[in-house]
């Protein structure tokens, strides 16, 4: 076990594919190092591949070519309860007929852990979740989110280098997800725990991870921290997975200097930045932001192209202003704009112009 | 509230009548619609079933035979000694003469005989041979006399006159009580009127013991019967069959005299009640706990094989993709298809002396051909059947448990460090108790009281109490026993029922979901 692996590459997956029925892959050729001390998170639509990425990594499920390592170590044939790895389910799967303090001491009795020890690091994983007092009770007397709290005391009361999660804030309500989201990075970056994510909420994904691997089709179709994936998507089905997004499809018209110049499938013309589009004449994909979609003309540079568009709707939501405009032909466009004191209320009917810095105008495949 | 408010504390609806009656309108309809559905199977399951039940287990104490049949004779024992080792005196036989000849009359004697012959035997011979010669006792020379002395006496309209006058059945009340009786038989049996028919000797037979305690009325003609000859009804019975002399035939009268009994129950379980108060059975009398013993030995064994054969069957059937579940699920079933009878008889040739099994293992070296396997027509027989027959009632609910156990659990086991038998006994298994729990008891509880298997493959060594049970209904006829025996069974299970909802809680009993 080299040093330099552990350090830059603590996880990797190297060529990995998976098959259940030996025709499709479910797994295509999926590549992933993580180093030490990572929180990433895995996030697609289902049937993406990105639980099944999980299970191979937890080993209940093999991996039908490549390879997969942990700390340099090919862990292949390594049975999942000798990899060392916690492991928090979706449904929390907290064992019904043990009460909570004997759930954690669980993982410390098959390792033959004595008992004063193990008590002590029973209480000091509950303490660490906040629900020390509660060692006597049953999975079935606590409430989801603390029932969320023991499965994750559990999958860390061992101390594992490594821990995965399966979607696990699935069943909570808005409110307590937010705060176990927290809860959970908090821990992570404290305890210095590589942290293997698995969601399909993108807003956990932004807000939680150090890096989101977004997954689709059995391939990851980026793997960037946040801010990146978000203001930088490099495809289309990126940019239509995290976060909203407006869509305009049009040619390339002139491509250079990290610019191009986009004829919309209408007529009409915008600036946009090339990102995976090379030659003049490919189709493509435009996607802005609404929040980036500029109303006032005065903030765009004087040469910058303009499109008109009609105020379809306009939804009061408290901190933004929702407004759904037609533009070049799509009636699904919509823009956001802070509520402050000085921002118009546009109404439905008018007429304005909109634009954008190129910049934010990602031209990507069609 | 929009369509209730509240009014003095009390709660009314919209147009002021009171919530509680308006809601209780509203859903008595939904009552009354409930109760109509479900009476045509209450109404069936009343008559048919809870009725005869509780018909049948009132015969384990109902003992209204004996005082119905010889009421004199329990009354005149009252005074006699059941330890004193004697016979009872002349008075017991002169009421047990009457009620005989009354019991003699209807035939009843011998059904009185065969109840009384449970508790000793040797009484129904006593009373079938008793009464065949009770017609043709010397009480005849009481007749002669009396219609030699006045023929008033032997005039039948003349004793209808007598015996329908207050003062004389008033001085003669046992010649009044024979006639009575008598007057019964007459009408109910030959379709006669007493006033046209000789009246039997058991009257005369009352009209002498009342004359000679003293009697005297001055409507009838005065007979001085003291220089009469009397005839012992002591000794004419013993001459009858000298079992009469034996005081413990009067001892067993005595103590089965009352209108309820306790003596089928305390068959049931080997002990008897004599004179001497409740004693164990004669060795060789000694059956019933035996066969109780047996039939829950057996039982626990036949349970704990079925959770061995089941369990993993039903752990692979819930761990199996669907579609091969289903297949499988089906050859589960398939014995609930086949004719229990056809099944149990199947074993029958598999499990005989000179069948498949035997065959096979012969064929194989395993045993010589001299010396084939028991396995049929004892206890080996009866648990291979029963375990077979009972299989689906295990595999069921542990089935449908198991089903419903996260796969996660294990997964999460194994995460932690477990290896596959750990995370097995550690955390699934305690999860698929409810299931084992449920199908015990359904096995347990069919299995106790199983007949028609044990009957066809347990031989004398193999069979159960409901095997004994069915033979008192139907070939003994001892129907009080028999329900004795049903009650005993009845209270068992309820016990062991309740013995399991203290020790594993009857909530941790679940058919799935």
């Amino acid at each position: 076990m080299a040093s330099s692996a552990t350090d830059s590459a603590f996880v990797e997956f190297e060529r990995v594919q998976k098959s259940y029925d030996g025709e499709t892959l479910v797994v295509k050729d999926l590549n992933l190092s993580m180093p030490k001390g990572e929180f990433l998170t895995m996030l697609g639509p289902s049937g993406s591949g990105k639980t099944t990425c999980l299970m191979m990594l937890a080993g209940f499920e093999t991996a039908t070519h490549g390879d997969i390592r942990i700390g340099g170590v090919s862990i292949n044939n390594i049975p999942p309860h000798k990899r060392g790895i916690g492991m928090v389910f979706q449904n929390y799967a907290l064992f019904p007929h043990m009460t909570v303090a004997e759930n954690l001491a669980f993982p410390l009795e098959v390792r033959k852990i004595g008992k004063s020890e193990r008590e002590e690091k029973v209480q000091r994983a509950l303490d660490m979740v906040q629900m020390g007092r509660f060692g006597g009770r049953r999975p079935a007397q606590l409430s989801g989110g603390q029932q969320q709290r023991i499965a994750l005391a559990r999958a860390l009361v061992f101390q594992p280098e490594l821990v995965l999660m399966d979607e696990p804030l699935g069943a909570l309500d808005k409110q307590l997800r937010e705060h176990m989201q927290f809860e959970i990075t908090r821990l992570a970056h404290e305890l210095g725990i590589t942290t293997v994510y698995v969601t399909h909420d993108q807003t956990e994904a932004l807000t939680m991870s150090d890096r989101v691997a977004v997954f689709d089709d059995g391939r990851i179709q980026q793997l960037a921290p946040p801010d990146q994936l978000y203001e930088s998507p490099q495809n289309s089905f990126v940019a239509q997975f995290i976060g909203e997004n407006n869509t305009l499809t049009g040619v390339v018209k002139e491509i250079g200097n990290g610019k191009c110049l986009v004829q919309l499938d209408g007529g009409d013309l915008i600036d946009a930045k090339p990102v995976n589009v090379k030659n003049v004449g490919d189709r493509t994909k435009v996607s802005i932001r609404p929040e980036r979609v500029e109303i006032n003309k005065d903030r765009l540079s004087p040469d910058a192209h303009t499109l008109k568009a009609e105020v379809l709707e306009f939804i009061y939501m408290g901190d933004i202003f929702r407004t759904r405009l037609r533009v070049a032909g799509h009636d699904d466009f919509v823009i956001k704009t802070r509520n402050a004191p000085d921002q118009v209320r546009l109404q439905p009917g008018t007429m304005i112009d909109i634009g954008w810095l190129p910049e934010d105008c990602h031209a990507l495949d069609a | 509230m929009t369509d209730a408010t509240t009014d003095a504390g009390k709660l009314t609806t919209a147009d002021g009548q009171s919530l509680k009656k308006s809601l209780h309108r509203a859903l008595r309809r939904q009552k009354v619609r409930a109760l109509m559905l479900i009476a045509p199977l209450l109404l069936f399951i009343l008559l048919s079933f809870i009725a005869p039940i509780f018909d049948m287990l009132l015969r384990s104490v109902e003992n209204d035979i004996v005082p119905d049949t010889i009421p004199r004779t329990i009354v005149a024992l009252d005074d006699w000694d059941a330890t004193s080792g004697e016979t009872p005196g002349e008075e017991v036989f002169a009421a047990f003469y009457t009620d005989f000849a009354i019991a003699e009359e209807y035939k009843s004697h011998t059904r009185l005989g065969s109840r009384l012959n449970y508790e000793l035997t040797g009484i129904s011979s006593l009373f079938r041979s008793t009464g065949r010669k009770v017609g043709k006792f010397e009480t005849e020379s009481y007749t002669e006399q009396f219609t030699a002395a006045d023929a008033a006496f032997a005039d039948p309209a003349q004793w209808a006159a007598w015996m329908a006058d207050d003062a004389v059945r008033a001085a003669l009340p046992q010649t009044a009580d024979a006639y009575d009786a008598w007057s019964k038989i007459v009408v109910d049996l030959n379709n006669d009127v007493p006033s046209e028919e000789d009246p039997a000797d058991f009257v005369y037979t009352g009209l002498y013991n009342d004359l000679m305690a003293g009697a005297s009325v001055a409507s009838i003609p005065s007979v001085d019967v003291s220089g009469w000859e009397p005839v012992s009804l002591r000794e004419q019975f013993i001459d009858a069959n000298d079992g009469w002399a034996d005081p413990a035939v009067w001892a067993t009268i005595k103590t089965y005299g009352g209108d309820y009994t306790s003596g089928y129950f305390l068959n049931s379980v080997d002990m008897q009640l004599s004179g001497e108060g409740v004693t164990q059975r004669p060795e060789d009398e000694r059956i019933y706990i035996t066969l109780f013993v047996r039939t829950i030995i057996l039982s626990i064994v036949i349970t704990g094989s079925c959770i061995l054969l089941g369990y993993p069957i039903a752990f692979l059937l819930a761990n199996l993709p669907l579609r091969s579940a289903n297949v499988l699920m089906i050859l589960v079933l398939l014995p609930f298809w086949t004719s229990l009878l056809v099944r149990t008889s199947a074993w029958k040739v598999l499990l005989q002396n000179q069948g498949v099994i035997n065959d096979i293992l012969v064929w194989l070296h395993v045993i010589a051909d001299d010396n084939r396997l028991e396995l049929i027509n004892n206890a080996t027989g009866t648990i291979i059947a029963m375990t077979h027959i009972l299989l689906p009632f295990m595999i069921l609910p542990l089935y449908s448990v198991m089903k419903t156990i996260s796969p996660s659990y294990v997964r999460a086991a194994k995460s932690m460090g477990a290896n596959d038998w750990t995370a097995f006994w550690r955390v699934y298994f305690p999860n698929s108790v409810p299931g084992i729990g449920a199908g015990s008891i359904l096995v347990f509880i069919l299995s106790i009281g199983y007949y028609i298997t044990p009957e066809l493959v347990g031989g004398t060594k193999g069979v159960f109490i409901s095997n004994r049970i069915a033979y008192h209904i139907s070939s003994s006829l001892n129907w009080g026993l028999a329900a004795a025996l049903g009650s005993i069974l009845l209270i068992l299970v309820l016990a062991l029922y309740w013995l399991y909802d203290r020790i594993v809680g009857i909530d941790n009993v679940k058919l799935g979901g």
